[in-house]
């Protein structure tokens, strides 16, 4: 069976590019037909949108203060 | 005579007012550039193997950024010029925490993570509260064992918000390769994380 026979197998395939804006008018508009009929997929959707948040957040460390400082030590003296 | 005399005048010392605007725009520069210090850290930090690298890092970036100001085109995108900075010295270093490549598939396809996450809890899970299972350290250390050619393009697009035309030209690579890039990145991470799960089950 080809990804085209399987359509779950296929809206994974246009999930990246799906969230990400990148699809044709014609493809969104199957990818999203295929999404109102299918939780399954729909589900995994959602999961990979929460992903993408939750790593965004979870790495996001704070600069150190004394890194702030050596930074602002680096400047040349004004001649 | 009267031509010498005007070209020894075109080559007199600058005189105070050049000097004053060009330290105006210096220091300009500099705030604007130490201003940036907190996103170029929270980009470099996973660009780099360890904070100790991140930190070093980030120094060298803004020690050659401060001697090299004139290059930058006033009205640009600042933090791209940085980061692009940062990069090439990254790569510069030889990037000591390369691992050994791996031979096996990197990638596992894009529902593997959920079904491997959800498979675990009897009944049907909500999408929102499975990343939840996901601790500091496996994402960490996940991200970390992405290769770096796709890692780079993962930290500077989802954890930076640099749009793919300035990774392109902060990586000089082609977009579209930022694009593959990004999307085989995403399915190597999800495989990390997967394996990071598996491993703590």
């Amino acid at each position: 069976m080809s990804i085209h026979d399987d359509p779950c197998a296929h809206c994974e395939e246009m999930m990246q590019p799906y969230l990400d804006h990148m699809l044709s008018e014609d493809e969104r508009v199957a990818a999203e037909a295929h999404l109102d009929e299918c939780d399954w997929c729909r589900r995994r959707y959602r999961f990979e949108e929460s992903l993408r948040v939750y790593v965004r957040q979870i790495v996001s460390e704070p600069m150190p203060v004394e890194l702030k400082a050596k930074l602002a030590a680096l400047r040349l003296p004004l001649d | 005579m009267t031509g010498a005399s005007v070209a020894v005048m075109a080559e007199a010392p600058p005189d105070a007012a050049r000097i004053a605007t060009e330290a105006r725009d210096r220091v300009r520069f500099e705030e604007e550039a130490l201003a940036l210090s907190d996103q170029v850290y929270r980009v470099a930090r996973h660009l780099a193997g360890s904070r100790e690298d991140a930190d070093d890092l980030v120094q060298e970036t803004y020690a050659r950024a401060f001697r090299s100001w004139r290059s930058y085109t006033p009205g640009t995108n600042l933090r791209a010029w940085l980061l692009r900075i940062l990069t090439n010295l990254n790569i510069d270093r030889g990037r000591r925490q390369q691992r050994a490549p791996q031979m096996q598939a990197l990638e596992a396809n894009d529902y593997f993570l959920y079904d491997k996450l959800a498979e675990s809890d009897g009944s049907v899970p909500d999408e929102e509260r499975v990343v939840e299972r996901l601790s500091q350290d496996d994402i960490v250390s996940a991200l970390s064992a992405v290769p770096h050619d796709f890692r780079d393009v993962i930290v500077l697009v989802d954890i930076g918000d640099f749009t793919y035309q300035d990774a392109a030209q902060i990586l000089d690579i082609p977009i579209g390769t930022v694009m593959s890039r990004l999307h085989r990145g995403r399915r190597i991470l999800k495989r990390e994380l997967a394996e990071s799960v598996a491993e703590e089950t």
